[in-house]
């Protein structure tokens, strides 16, 4: 599925921010994902508050230099991608 | 002397061998301990503020039952304020809805629900327990609250066939992941294993449903299963490695690389209440016996695979080849498989029409005790 750009992205309950040896990660049952740059940008977002669509606008402002489309087409598959890993709830 | 390269990322906390539960193939050790040998609350937390240190993650808050223990507030505190992330592995029992919304409060990020089946009868069989209809209330108030569910199922020849109906159990609750995990034969599976193990008729059509259950759910639930490994072509990497990425800590504070160890002879076990878990982790003679690779004999020794599933469960090299340090009997390349081959034999020789008409009594099996 694609995700709803007016969707809210929140947490899944029992998934959240941790760190270890300096590096953040995030944390759900039975795993970890580290978050580096981008990827931390866009789950810090997941926050129920920001849409889809201002995750987007935002990190498009953040990596100016990257092409708008593809920074778009990288944020709903990884949004999509911890949807199935049920670390995401896209609220209304 | 091989180092340890790596940090552990899990700590699995056996708080305690009670447990209302006699299941036929509890992980827990033929010799249960008692209450007045288990670590206080203040080693508990001591022990998890050391695993935090060293880079642990995750905190499994396991048993036995972990609710058995009266304290159980202040572990799952204990473990949150280290900074790890707790999980609690239980039966549901001894368990309200008032202390369930205490659990949440205190920490708990994620709760794992063990069944035995997905009916009552099946259940109390395995179980020697009613305890099912306990599970189901428990499944109920979880829809209440805000925090993660996994129902694991634990999967072998008498409750194999209630697939569906699990999922049907996993579907209508709020778990946002559900484990199918075959009875691995350590311990009081071991004991059972004749009885326990499942047909290769059996896995085949188990595994055929939870692929199709995977796709169906995607984005719903995530469908998560492990096979028995005696049906496996290659080893599991057990504990992904020996002393690689957990740690165990038993009821009483011994400190094992898994949790079937003390079956090995001739390993000594430091406990916490003597060393850190760093020195423990880093220097210990037993967490450094099977590290790395030094210890493999061949096939092992020159295997391409080595490094995927390193040489496999040294307790089962001991259980079935009589040798800790040979290549897991399981693999289709070891010296020993012809064990393996002829346990699954016995397995799947008798007719299914003769096997299923087995009275199953309660006289036939061996259950886990509940320790003082």
């Amino acid at each position: 599925m694609t995700p709803d750009l007016q969707s809210h992205p929140r947490l899944a309950p029992g998934c959240r921010l941790g760190d270890n040896n300096q590096q953040r990660v995030l944390l759900m049952p039975e795993r970890a994902l580290r978050l580096n740059g981008p990827s931390l940008e866009i789950v810090e977002r997941c926050d129920g508050k920001h849409t889809v669509q201002q995750i987007i606008t935002d990190l498009q402002q953040l990596y100016s230099k990257a092409e708008p489309k593809k920074v778009e087409s990288d944020i709903l598959d990884y949004l999509t991608r911890l949807h199935d890993q049920r670390a995401l709830d896209f609220d209304a | 002397m091989t180092s340890a390269s790596t940090n552990p990322l899990a700590l699995i906390a056996e708080l305690t061998h009670r447990c209302p539960l006699h299941c036929v193939y509890c992980s827990n050790p033929l010799e249960l301990q008692n209450r007045a040998n288990e670590l206080t609350t203040e080693t508990w937390s001591l022990v998890f503020k050391q695993a935090a240190e060293l880079g642990v993650l995750q905190a499994d808050l396991t048993g036995g039952e972990p609710l058995a223990r009266t304290d159980i507030l202040e572990l799952v505190r204990g473990a949150r304020d280290a900074g790890l992330y707790v999980n609690l592995i239980t039966s549901g029992m001894p368990l309200d809805e008032a202390r369930l919304a205490k659990l949440i409060d205190a920490g708990l990020d994620h709760l794992q629900l063990s069944f035995q089946g997905a009916t009552q009868k099946i259940a109390a069989e395995i179980s020697g327990t009613k305890s099912h209809p306990q599970k189901l209330l428990v499944v109920e108030w979880l829809k209440r609250v805000r925090v993660a569910l996994t129902l694991n199922f634990v999967i072998h020849r008498n409750n194999i066939d209630q697939i569906d109906e699990m999922l049907a159990l996993a579907e209508s609750s709020s778990a946002t992941r559900v484990e199918f995990a075959n009875v691995q034969y350590y311990g009081w599976a071991f004991a059972n294993r004749e009885r326990l193990l499942p047909t290769r008729a059996q896995l085949d059509q188990s595994i055929e449903t939870l692929k199709s259950a995977q796709e169906r759910l995607r984005g719903k639930i995530r469908v998560e299963y492990v096979i028995p490994d005696y049906y496996a072509k290659y080893p599991k990497p057990c504990m992904g490695g020996w002393g690689r990425k957990l740690m165990l800590i038993t009821p009483t504070g011994e400190a094992l690389p898994c949790h079937a160890a003390q079956i090995i002879p001739r390993l000594h076990f430091e406990n916490v209440k003597d060393r850190s878990l760093r020195e423990i982790w880093d220097t210990s003679a037993a967490f450094q016996k099977f590290r790395g690779q030094d210890w493999m004999q061949e096939p092992c020794k020159t295997c391409d695979r080595r490094e995927q599933d390193f040489g496999g469960c040294r307790c089962q090299a001991l259980l079935l080849a009589g040798d800790a340090s040979a290549t897991d009997p399981v693999c289709s390349l070891a010296p020993t498989r012809s064990k393996v081959d002829a346990i699954l034999a016995t397995v799947n020789s008798a007719a299914p029409a003769e096997r299923d008409l087995q009275p199953l009594t309660q006289q036939d099996w061996l259950y886990r005790p509940n320790p003082a």
